[in-house]
């Protein structure tokens, strides 16, 4: 075994997902590090859900290999798990637990001893500035602090690495913000985030962003080099110009 | 007045102990195109709702080229073309056999009204006989959409068309938005995506069941009257921290790679950036920019909580 | 009217295009009666019988000889002793055991009516009834026999006849109740699921907002399930007359207009469910819990709605699927016409009317 390939959180090594005749995934390879904001872009159908799935365990890889929190995602996926947390835009809180009650449901999970639950959860909440909200229906709370409740969630085991599919749609811009300063936060304290987004604005917030086209990683480098070798302002025009080709 | 198409006069509506809608009032001309700019739960869908006859409001009313939303209903259901955020198609049915049946309810042929969608059913007809529930996101729309033009309305409601959709496809419905307002169709639309607000001639932002302001993007942006900055350092973050601590500072917001910095007073960027880089030990550019509409949304709605 | 065709061809794609949910429309009902006909039968063969006979004459041996003929009974002993007979039962190695009293024929002679016991296990009570009447009308017949050829005094005479099922056939009463749980379940349960589906996925704001008239959606949606629903009626008749041998006595228009009728009665009942319920799952449960299990337990079908409580007996009225098995038994089996079961028509008629009244004016043209 390399030792060396665990310098990173992220290892992808020519991983290929294929549906019968129909290549999901191609060849796609990078490696994230340690606290690295890391964005994966691409067009609705590119291939990212697919890939993420793998990454997280939920699909056998075709071909490839793939490292994930210090763990190989074909041979170990149930130890890759317990190292990664997962937040997805459909939030997998439970609506009729209350907010306190999902928060130990879910280190309860992820194998937080129970001692600790306790003092996690006060801590958690407390963080979250949600004290007044903590026995409230999480189904009653305004969908900004949902968000921010189910991004605390899917680190409740401190996890290495969080995948965040699509965590901002639909909420407003400032709540939006606050929500990314939650990411910065958890970079800095050296949680490695990769996430997914429809808004290309926050493409820029990324240490570093890759762009899917087909299955294939058609671009991977920091925001700004990705901007100067198109010659473009934004990443949005990055996208575009990418994605259609 | 006599030139608005759609007229909303004080319109509310409640859910039981929630109030969904409060007061709204504005007017749209013929042949505009529309934006409702707003997050979700901000009332957008509701207000779409009630002006396509679906549901009533609690107190209020509005006109459609004349008619009232509640007493001519009937009438108004065949002048209204409405393309709901799910997509309304039916996954089982073909491309081909949705816009018929499509037309056929609306009691027209496909050929009747064929040069109105032309432009965007070319691109999805080579699939024509594929089912609806295998098409990409973005074709999804585009018949979604064919199949909402094919009575040929006088009014077009989408509601949130482009959420969930990829950044192509988004710029492609606004593409395919702006081709349908030459036809004099006037079109309203929704969507919590604040960059599509400035495709909009004109605007309401919404915000918890509110119109916080309703004019020309244009206007809203020369309208902000913060001096607002770009900040731009290397510890992002470390940075922003920094800014909302300075004593002058209103409010830093993360805006792609640099922060949006609005302060109490106008300063020369430069002293500006100076007492920046003092404050926060980072070597920062800072420069004086205009307001985005971003910017003057949430600058509505810090306004507005106060 | 063209918009209204197109409505029904887009529900016939809706169909057709679910090859999972068709089969399972088509073959649950064949694969049900096939169920109740053969395995889930009333009918019992080779039951294994004892017999203490304490008299041990000709005629005991004559009536013995009869009861085991018949493909109904196997003989597992003759015991000595009724008190074995205890234990026999306890092994489970008889379901029946029959004891003749002492000096049999004698006393049938000297016309003092000699009995015979017949003792059964009624851990499973069917099994016992029906056994218990196989013996009865052997012996009756016998006895039929010994007073035509011995000309002797009548005594007492039974004449107990199984009309219309003389030979207690199971399929007599499942292919009607089977009939009834199908019409009721596809007419009912898919209306009010399909609806429900619009609804879900955001498809009837549209359709509402279309021209096309709210009636137009509603009978749009219930054509094509008229027709699925006869299709699975006929195929269920077909099977119970040729591999059941099932008889239709009555008139086979009058069959299918009352068959018609419940459909049309289920149908309303599921656009009733739709108008109350959000969601394809909610339509699913209700109509699956609310209906199909009172429809089961209080039809009749399963069992006999004399021997419940009044109170049950009350809620029974209401049920749609009580009435059309009195319909459908009274035709197919007694034969009648339609002044015989014109109450139970009428009233199947006023539930139909008060559900279609109900669910168009429950029908919502708007959201809320």
């Amino acid at each position: 075994m390399n030792k060396s390939i665990d310098k990173y959180v992220v290892s992808v090594k020519d991983l290929t997902k294929k549906f019968g005749s129909f290549t999901a995934v191609d060849k796609i390879s990078f490696d994230v590090s340690k606290g690295e904001i890391f964005g994966f872009l691409g067009a609705n159908g590119a291939g990212k859900t697919t890939a993420i799935k793998m990454l997280i365990g939920l699909s056998k890889p075709t071909s490839g290999k793939a490292r994930v929190a210090g763990y190989d995602v074909i041979k170990n996926p149930e130890k890759v798990k317990y190292r990664i947390g997962y937040m997805s835009q459909k939030f997998s809180l439970y609506d009729d637990l209350k907010v306190f009650e999902n928060i130990r449901l879910y280190a309860g999970i992820y194998g937080v001893s129970k001692k600790e639950i306790k003092n996690k959860t006060d801590v958690l909440i407390k963080d979250l500035g949600m004290v007044d909200m903590k026995k409230k229906l999480v189904r009653d709370l305004p969908l900004g602090w949902k968000q921010k409740l189910a991004f605390a969630v899917s680190m409740v085991h401190n996890p290495s690495v969080v995948f965040l599919d699509e965590p901002t749609s639909g909420v407003d811009p400032i709540t939006r913000r606050q929500f990314w300063e939650m990411i910065y936060k958890a970079s800095e304290k050296g949680t490695t985030i990769f996430i997914t987004t429809h808004y290309l604005d926050e493409a820029e917030y990324c240490t570093r962003a890759s762009i899917m086209v087909d299955g294939e990683i058609k671009a991977l480098d920091t925001p700004m080099e990705l901007k100067n070798k198109l010659n473009v302002k934004s990443m949005q025009e990055v996208f575009v110009k990418l994605a259609r080709g | 007045m006599s030139s608005d198409f759609l007229n909303i006069n004080n319109i509310s509506k409640s859910f039981g102990s929630v109030e969904a809608l409060k007061e709204i009032t504005f007017s749209v001309e013929k042949g505009e195109l529309f934006g409702l700019i707003g997050p979700d739960g901000s009332g957008k869908t509701t207000l779409i709702r009630i002006l396509i006859t679906m549901l009533f409001p609690s107190t209020g009313n509005a006109q459609i080229n004349g008619l009232d939303i509640v007493k001519d209903f009937k009438k108004l259901r065949n002048l209204i073309g409405y393309m709901p955020g799910k997509f309304s198609l039916y996954e089982d049915l073909t491309v081909e056999e949705n816009l018929k049946f499509f037309a056929t309810i609306f009691n027209t042929k496909i050929k009747d009204n064929y040069y109105l969608i032309k432009d965007i059913y070319q691109q999805i007809e080579p699939f024509r006989n594929r089912k609806a529930g295998n098409l990409s996101g973005g074709m999804k729309q585009k018949l979604a959409l064919s199949c909402a033009l094919i009575h040929k309305p006088d009014i077009l409601f989408l509601d949130e068309p482009t959420t969930g959709i990829d950044a192509v496809s988004r710029v492609e419905l606004w593409e395919m938005l702006k081709r349908l307002k030459q036809q004099n169709l006037t079109i309203v639309v929704s969507t919590p995506y604040m960059d599509e607000a400035q495709l909009c001639d004109k605007v309401a932002f919404m915000q918890k069941g509110e119109v916080l302001e309703i004019n020309t993007p244009q206007r809203i942006v020369e309208d902000f009257d913060l001096p607002i900055y770009s900040v731009s350092g290397k510890d992002y973050y470390k940075l922003l921290l920094a800014l909302r601590k300075m004593d002058i500072t209103n409010t830093a917001f993360p805006f792609g790679e640099s922060i949006h910095l609005t302060i109490k007073e106008e300063m020369n960027p430069e002293d500006l950036n100076g007492k920046i880089r003092k404050f926060t030990d980072q070597n920062t550019v800072t420069k004086r920019i205009k307001a985005n509409i971003e910017d003057c949304f949430m600058a509505k709605m810090l306004k507005k909580d106060e | 009217m063209k918009a209204f065709w197109a409505f029904v061809k887009k529900e016939y794609y809706h169909i057709i295009r679910d090859p999972k949910s068709l089969l399972i429309l088509i073959g649950m009902p064949i694969a049900q009666i096939i169920l109740f006909g053969f395995a889930i039968t009333n009918e019992i063969v080779d039951a294994k019988i004892s017999i203490v006979d304490n008299s041990k004459d000709k005629i005991t041996q004559k009536i013995s000889n009869k009861i085991l003929s018949t493909k109904y009974f196997l003989l597992s002993e003759y015991l000595q002793d009724s008190k074995q007979i205890e234990g026999s039962f306890r092994k489970g190695k008889i379901k029946l055991a029959l004891i003749f009293e002492q000096d049999f024929a004698k006393k049938l002679r000297n016309k003092e009516n000699p009995s015979i016991q017949i003792i059964s296990d009624a851990t499973d009570p069917n099994t016992a009834a029906t056994l218990t009447n196989y013996i009865s009308k052997i012996l009756i017949d016998y006895q039929n026999e010994i007073q035509l050829t011995t000309k002797t005094s009548k005594g007492i005479e039974i004449i107990s006849r199984m009309e219309y099922n003389p030979q207690l056939k199971g399929v007599y009463l499942f292919v009607p109740g089977t009939i009834v749980i199908i019409l009721m379940l596809i007419s009912a349960m898919m209306t009010s699921i399909s609806i429900a589906r619009e609804k879900e996925k955001g498809n009837m704001e549209v359709l509402l907002v279309s021209p096309l008239k709210p009636y137009m959606i509603i009978v749009g949606k219930v054509i094509p399930y008229i027709f699925l629903s006869l299709v699975n009626a006929l195929s269920i008749l077909i099977l119970g007359v040729f591999v059941f041998d099932l008889p239709i006595r009555g008139d086979y228009f009058l069959l299918l207009f009352e068959i018609t009728l419940f459909i049309v009665t289920s149908l309303s009942l599921g656009i009733f469910i739709s108008t109350k319920v959000k969601s394809q799952q909610e339509a699913l449960l209700i109509s699956l819990m609310g209906l199909m299990l009172p429809t089961i337990i209080l039809s009749g079908f399963v069992f006999p709605l004399e021997s419940m409580p009044k109170i049950l007996q009350y809620i029974s009225h209401i049920i749609p699927a009580k009435w059309f098995l009195i319909i459908i038994r009274d035709i197919m089996i007694k034969g009648v016409d339609i002044t015989y079961i014109l109450n139970e028509t009428l009233i199947l008629i006023g539930m139909m009317i008060a559900l279609m009244v109900l669910s168009i004016k429950n029908f919502k043209i708007r959201l809320e």
